[in-house]
């Protein structure tokens, strides 16, 4: 196999579309007879929903129909099914497509609206009389789980959902034998999903041929199909769901919705095509975020600055619901130990119920946690002991001679987590080579001379990716000789079909100008799941590969068949099968696709099945660990507080790159948003569980200002566990921003208060907590 | 209380009718069938929705319709001449300056109108301009490369 575009930075061929305004996102969908739906949300976080007047709605010009969940008796009644049943979830909690009795959070749907345009929808939106009497709210993940807590739902006697744990090794013995221990409690906040496109959906249901049509702005089409027809009780067949160009995922958008569900509901009963955009504040309100987590442990040590142990609690905010499950607090659970080998751990993580919105990853899910507690615990441990933290890690690290290292941990299919290859002690020495830390106090004296504080950051990370169990592929020769991929993978912006489009060209030696790919439309292909956890090159891209494989097979025997030579002798050269060497000698894939389409009367020949296509679901034979360092510079105005990010390395490991300028693009912006985490993306709410933070003036998001170039290093480390050697690389950016940056501003305040410097246990960190610090003060 | 606006939209004169409360935005997607241009905030944070009026980059969002009754307004349709990607169109391509492409006709516009303004612009002008446009995907460095370059490229013309 010639290597002509697998690990070349190739132009994206998503992009000639959507640089000249011809993208097909969900709101520049229209269909003729078209209506547009205004949802009426709550607000308040926890009311009883008395009564709900639609009548004063329905009166207003241009509105054709207004809806709460009993005018959908005869299609559906009750909440959402889960997507994501756990056995320690006792009773599911997801909640109706439209409120019936009772409001959880600020933003629940109670009731939607359906006029000409989406101005009258919303204006009448507004007349609904909705009669509710407010209840006792809880807006802290820590105040839920008190004795004394108010319900977040009435009837449950408990707002713990659930109790998660996990332990391997003889903790007690590991804190026994170490020669320190410390104790730290931390507070970790990710905010939300703040794609560019808002959600959205249009939904139409064809009475003639019983067949709804949903186009959602969603990273899992393939589940939005699946729950639906659960919920409908009809047959997948009836439904299609497809993804159009989506604006930005980031996590939330992998969630199945009550408003895809509202939508469909609609357009069943009024037999109209129904559009729904989300607007701004309703995305701050209505789409999951991810929010809180708050972490205690107890860290074990020797004086040599080996981590020996790590026990401990902690508490997830999961909303309002749980959706998703428990899939973000178990999420967390499998990140320890991370990159650092560990006789024994014992953690627990409780999950409670709070009065806000429901939570479910967003990008790195509980990575980004995780590795800001572990790294934070690192740097403490070296602070306490006086070494360096570059040695703490170094003494910690799993090795590269122990791959593949079994942590001792279990991963969520039960198996037994291990780390598949790689040299984190290599990554680490780059990323310090790189930034240049030999000389970095050369630089600090010369930033005080300007009245700068600067501060050196350093964060390593491990990362699951490539989750199972598949994401499929089949790949077909039209009778034009060009390749048509179809996956069920949806594709956010990720370059998705450039990718597997490189995949494909090298095995059939086709140009890449003359492959398609069809992605995330349960029309177009059978089977998906969700474009989440960094999964999609390592799943669909081996499958693209293996299908490659054999339609390349089917074609060296069809030609074979017809030189009489043996399939040996043949070779694959642009857009053909030729004799090696004799290049006049040729069959056109063309050709052979249009023999295989069959003629009445006529046998294939040899007996071949017909189609020169492939269809493979290439399943990991287990999770594939990506890992890296990342080293950052800050600079400190003391005066203000006001701290930026003034150099950026990453050294990374996902293994063989497919398109390197992807991968970059990918961890780029992975990087911001892990700074956004570490100093601005703040998702407020007040004591009732209003949100205080509902526009782009109050929730702060990275702009082109604050943000530095971020330069990016990479170690190729082929996965053994897939025959491309790849990993994934769509959250690596992310994950250990944040404590990066955090460790960079205890340095810098390190430098100019010595010992008295804080120990950071919190992100996001604001010019305030800095100003304060300065001050002597706790932040 | 629908009037009938004239405008000019890349170059071509047109004519149709926009209710009183509707936004630019809204006029050019909905009424115009120019979906390119970008609804993202609704509240003229995030830049999405930019376009050129008059030869000054506006939002869309901020802007009723009827207000630009007589004007010029350049959308990110209009960038690509007879087919051939305008000089920063090909050098966001060329730079990864674009993920899911939801920002872009917004970043595009923004600096389309500084490079004509500024034909030679530095990073941190370039950086200035689009301080109020959102992206939260590339993390702004190719778009800052694409912009450089086209601005280099300016620079060895005018030389």
């Amino acid at each position: 196999m010639s290597a002509r575009y697998f690990g070349a930075s190739v132009a994206r061929s998503e992009d000639a579309r959507l640089l000249i305004g011809q993208g097909r996102y969900v709101d520049d969908i229209d269909m003729p007879g078209m209506l547009h739906v205004a949802f009426v949300r709550s607000p308040m976080a926890h009311a009883r929903l008395k009564a709900v007047d639609l009548a004063p709605a329905r009166a207003m010009p241009g509105v054709v129909a207004a809806y709460t969940m009993e005018d959908f008796a005869g299609l559906a009644e009750g909440p959402m099914p889960p997507m994501a049943p756990h056995p320690l979830i006792k009773q599911p909690l997801t909640c109706h497509p439209l409120a019936r009795h009772e409001l959880c959070y600020v933003g629940e749907a109670i009731a939607m609206v359906v006029a000409q345009d989406r101005a009258l929808a919303e204006t009448a939106a507004l007349a609904v009389m909705v009669d509710l009497e407010e209840l006792p709210a809880v807006a802290d993940a820590r105040a839920a789980l008190q004795p004394d807590a108010a319900p977040v739902h009435l009837g449950r006697d408990s707002n713990l959902l659930a109790s998660l744990h996990t332990q391997f090794g003889d903790i007690d013995a590991a804190f026994e034998a170490a020669d320190h221990r410390l104790t730290e409690t931390f507070a970790t906040h990710r905010g939300g999903c703040h794609a560019m496109e808002c959600r959205g959906v249009v939904a139409s249901y064809d009475q003639r041929e019983d067949h709804l049509s949903i186009y959602t702005s969603s990273q899992a089409p393939f589940m939005v199909r699946r729950q639906l027809a659960n919920y409908l009780s009809r047959d997948e067949q009836t439904i299609r769901v497809a993804a159009p160009d989506v604006g930005g995922g980031f996590g939330p958008k992998a969630n199945v919705y009550p408003e895809e569900f509202a939508l469909a509901l609609g357009a069943l009963k009024l037999g109209r095509p129904l559009k729904w955009i989300e607007d701004r504040q309703e995305h701050f309100v209505a789409t999951n975020q991810q929010r809180d987590q708050f972490w205690t442990l107890e860290v074990a040590f020797t004086a040599s600055g080996r981590i020996l142990g790590l026990k401990g609690h902690g508490i997830h905010d999961s909303g309002a619901y749980a959706p998703y499950g428990v899939i973000l607090p178990a999420n967390a659970l499998v990140c320890f130990p991370g990159p650092y080998a560990m006789q024994a751990i014992d953690i627990r993580l409780d999950v409670a119920l709070t009065n806000l919105v429901p939570t479910s990853p967003v990008r790195g899910a509980s990575r980004p946690n995780v590795a800001f507690i572990l790294e934070r615990i690192v740097d403490k441990v070296a602070r306490h002991l006086g070494h360096s933290r570059e040695a703490v890690r170094a003494a910690s690290f799993v090795r590269a001679a122990q791959m593949p290292y079994f942590t001792g941990g279990v991963a969520r299919d039960g198996s037994r987590v291990s780390y598949d290859s790689g040299d984190y002690q290599v990554a680490l020495d780059m990323v310090l080579e790189k930034i240049g830390a030999a000389d970095f106090t050369t630089r600090q004296r010369d930033a005080l001379k300007r009245g700068k504080l600067l501060g050196l950051g350093l964060a390593a990370c491990v990362e699951d990716t490539g989750i199972g169990p598949f994401e499929g592929a089949s790949l077909r020769v039209t009778p034009r000789g060009k390749l048509v991929i179809a996956t069920g993978a949806a594709a956010q912006g990720q370059g998705h079909a450039t990718m597997l489009a490189q995949i494909a060209a090298d095995v059939l030696s086709i140009d890449m100008a003359d492959i398609t790919v069809e992605a995330g439309d349960t029309g177009r292909f059978p089977l998906g799941l969700s474009t989440v956890g960094s999964r999609i090159a390592v799943t669909a891209g081996n499958s693209v590969h293996v299908a490659a494989q054999k339609l390349r097979s089917k074609a060296l025997h069809f030609a074979s068949l017809k030189l009489e030579v043996g399939a040996d002798d043949l070779e694959l050269s642009e857009g053909a099968v030729q004799v090696k060497g004799v290049p006049g000698l040729k069959i056109p894939l063309a050709d052979i696709a249009r023999a295989l389409a069959g003629t009445t009367g006529v046998p294939l020949p040899g007996g071949m099945e017909p189609d020169l296509a492939a269809t493979a679901y290439f399943e990991s034979s287990g999770v594939t660990f990506a890992y890296g360092s990342n080293a950052c510079e800050v600079e400190i105005d003391t005066e203000t507080g006001d701290t930026r990010v003034t150099r950026y390395v990453v050294v990374h490991d996902c293994g063989r790159m497919i398109n390197p300028m992807i991968v970059d693009g990918q961890i780029r912006g992975g990087v911001i948003h892990g700074i956004g985490n570490a100093l601005f993306e703040r998702m407020l709410h007040d004591e009732q569980g209003q949100p205080l933070t509902t526009t782009y003036g109050e929730y702060l998001l990275p702009m082109a200002c604050e943000m530095p170039n971020i330069e990016i290093h990479h170690i190729e480390t082929p996965s053994p566990r897939n025959p491309l050697g790849v990993k994934g690389a769509g959250e690596a950016g992310t994950i250990p921003a944040a404590p990066c940056v955090i460790s960079a501003i205890e340095n810098a305040l390190e430098f100019q208060l010595g010992k008295a410097a804080p120990f950071i246990t919190h992100h996001p960190v604001s010019p305030l907590d800095v100003v304060e610090w300065l001050d002597g003060g706790q932040g | 209380m629908t009037a009938m606006l004239t405008l000019t939209v890349n170059g071509r004169d047109m004519s149709a009718a926009a209710p009183a409360n509707m936004h630019l935005g809204d006029f050019l997607r909905h009424v115009l069938g120019l979906t390119g241009t970008h609804m993202g905030c609704e509240h003229g944070v995030c830049g999405s929705c930019t376009v050129i009026v008059d030869g000054q980059p506006v939002r869309a969002c901020l802007m009723l319709a009827r207000q630009a009754q007589g004007a010029r307004i350049e959308t990110v349709e209009g960038l690509a001449q007879d087919g051939r990607l305008s000089p920063l169109q090909a050098a966001f391509r060329d730079h990864h300056a674009l993920q899911c492409g939801f920002c872009t006709p917004g970043m595009l516009m923004t600096l389309t109108a500084l490079l004509r303004d500024v034909p030679n612009p530095g990073e941190s002008e370039i950086r200035a301009a689009i301080s109020g446009n959102i992206c939260r995907c590339t993390g702004y460095q190719g778009i800052v490369e694409a912009a450089l370059a086209v601005a280099t490229r300016n620079e060895a013309s005018t030389s």
